[in-house]
């Protein structure tokens, strides 16, 4: 009895097995299809000179491209615009999504509808976001309704998306309102792990509301913010739809990122080789920005 | 109590609730706005601009959905946006959830190179490989077909992720008693885990068919055709195309927003869920 009870066992882990390799096989033969022979593909078409309407003339050059990228104007111009949206969004997006998320983290009449009030731009896909603030930010008074609004109470209008100082803060502010009701959902179930007799203990020993957050609230979301911070700041690397729609990348370039300037260069342009130096470039920096996060949060645990 | 902490209270709660009031106002009205000149003539929508009727369309029509019906090909442009979202979802779930079976409990060797990798090319942003993935898609001859759409994104590293997690606390125990009722490894994952994984299915599905609807740049690339396009390429091109008709525009993006928010109020509970649970297994 035991031993054919063995050699049952035996034969399932052999059928277990073999099992194994089909579920796995779809996903893996995709993933390395798509995902890292494109990767191979993009390291070595850096290193040609490959016009995409040439194909033949295709030249192995080295490291040349790489050359050129860092004496490259535009590039340095499209790294510091990536560089700067992500710097200001991270911090503004999951603060503004923290702030909402405390305001309607505790049960009460209507909570159900405010959740939803902040979570609302998210039922509505980037493009349309940006094709209707588009209109919003028109720098024309009479048809931009932000500007109407300003100038109404008397001040100024701005031209927002017309002008290089305040395009990539436009849509920062833009992408910020239009993102942080994600987050919120991601602080509200955070903010739904903290104990609550650790509030009433507080409350008791008469700490305020602010040192309860401070003490409490903060340390008790320090996964969740980690987390939070991570996926904002891969997001925002990826900075290519608003622009697109919005300002093309202008005015003077002020809102060109590294992934449109892999678009312009590659898919514009047709230099490919070029292109792929980029996208290489592109994805050394999120590589390493995501270990140095993973790096800063694990080790301050 | 005393009267005035009585009253302060009260207030407390008046001003919460006017904090709330008023923040949840700025974030609807640029919403309410699109919604409202959607159903507004052209030359109304700029008109008082200073006013609140700049939010209230007075005298409703719906003109302008007739003009972006007469415009735009809406029923073939849901039909290329539904097809291929219907498309990549079934593969993905199916192809998704049986690699992250195995990995959360079958044992062969490779498992654990798998699961690195997995983990590792969760970071890989489409970005960086898209100039390759498209000769790869051109040389295959996939360009303005939906095998471009679809093909290429139906394993998803993060999918994968999700459902392994999920699948790792289904209790052992029960595929024990499967396997010892004869049921092949196969035969248990599709006869008795899969129908007890409901939610994960529905949360990996309401997930991923977002991430679908609103995706831009990709069929942006691939899909060059106009007869091709999705959704979100018909409203992009709609806001370029002369004449230009914001109120015309306005109803567009509010046509494209539907399907959205119809499926948010079905499956409210496993986006939100979903979203959420990112957080804390991630």
């Amino acid at each position: 009895m035991a031993k054919m009870k063995a050699k049952k066992l035996t034969g399932r882990k052999r059928d277990e097995r073999i099992a194994a390799y089909f579920f796995v096989a779809p996903a893996v033969i995709l993933l390395i299809a798509f995902l890292v022979v494109p990767m191979i593909y993009t390291v070595y078409f850096s290193g040609f000179k490959y016009q995409i309407m040439r194909p033949d003339a295709m030249k192995f050059i080295g490291i040349e491209n790489y050359i050129e990228l860092f004496q490259d104007k535009n590039f340095w111009q499209a790294l510091k615009n990536t560089v700067y949206f992500t710097v200001i969004v991270v911090p503004v997006q999951c603060a503004l999504a923290l702030g909402l998320a405390l305001l309607v983290s505790k049960k009460f009449r209507g909570v159900a509808v405010f959740r939803t009030m902040y979570f609302s731009p998210q039922l509505t896909s980037m493009v349309v976001i940006s094709v209707l603030w588009s209109v919003l930010y028109n720098a024309n008074p009479n048809t931009g309704l932000f500007n109407s609004i300003l100038t109404s109470l008397g001040l100024d209008p701005i031209s927002f998306l017309n002008d290089e100082h305040t395009a990539m803060n436009s849509i920062i502010f833009m992408s910020a309102w239009q993102g942080a009701g994600y987050q919120m959902m991601i602080f509200l179930a955070g903010l739904q792990g903290i104990p609550r007799d650790q509030y009433e203990a507080a409350s008791v020993d008469g700490a305020t509301k602010f040192k309860q957050f401070l003490y409490i609230t903060l340390p008790g979301l320090k996964g969740t913010i980690k987390y939070v911070i991570m996926i904002t700041m891969i997001q925002a690397m990826k900075l290519f739809t608003q622009p697109y729609i919005m300002t093309q990348g202008g005015p003077k370039n002020s809102t060109k990122t590294l992934v449109y300037y892999i678009y312009s260069e590659g898919f514009q342009r047709g230099n490919f080789g070029y292109a792929c130096s980029i996208a290489a470039v592109f994805f050394v920096i999120v590589v390493c920005m995501s270990m140095a996060m993973k790096k800063i949060t694990t080790s301050t645990d | 109590m005393t009267k005035s902490m009585q009253f302060s209270a009260k207030f407390g709660k008046f001003m919460f609730y006017f904090g709330n009031i008023i923040i949840g106002i700025i974030f609807v009205s640029p919403l309410i706005w699109m919604i409202s000149a959607s159903l507004k003539p052209e030359a109304e929508i700029f008109a008082n601009m200073d006013s609140l009727t700049t939010f209230l369309p007075v005298q409703a029509s719906l003109n302008n959905y007739a003009e972006v019906f007469s415009r735009l090909n809406l029923p073939q442009v849901f039909k290329n946006t539904l097809l291929y979202i219907a498309l990549i979802l079934i593969f993905d779930l199916l192809v998704n959830s049986m690699c992250g079976y195995a990995l959360a409990k079958f044992e062969f060797r490779g498992k654990g190179a798998i699961l690195n990798l997995v983990v590792a090319l969760m970071v890989l942003p489409m970005e960086a490989i898209m100039l390759p993935l498209y000769i790869e898609m051109s040389q295959l001859g996939w360009v303005n077909t939906l095998a471009a759409l679809v093909v290429p994104f139906i394993a998803k590293c993060f999918s994968i992720y999700m459902f392994r997690q999920f699948f790792y606390d289904i209790p052992d125990d029960l595929i024990e008693a499967a396997a010892i009722d004869g049921c092949s490894p196969a035969g248990t994952f599709f006869k008795i885990v899969v129908p007890i994984s409901k939610t994960v299915y529905a949360t990996v599905f309401i997930l991923d068919f977002v991430a679908h609807w609103n995706d831009f740049m990709w069929p942006f690339l691939v899909m060059t055709g106009e007869d091709k396009r999705t959704i979100q390429l018909a409203v992009q091109s709609f806001f370029g195309t002369n004449p230009v008709h914001y109120s015309a525009i306005m109803a567009a993006l509010v046509v494209s927003a539907i399907p959205m928010i119809i499926m948010f109020i079905f499956m409210q509970k496993y986006y939100v869920e979903g979203i959420a649970s990112s957080g804390i297994k991630g």
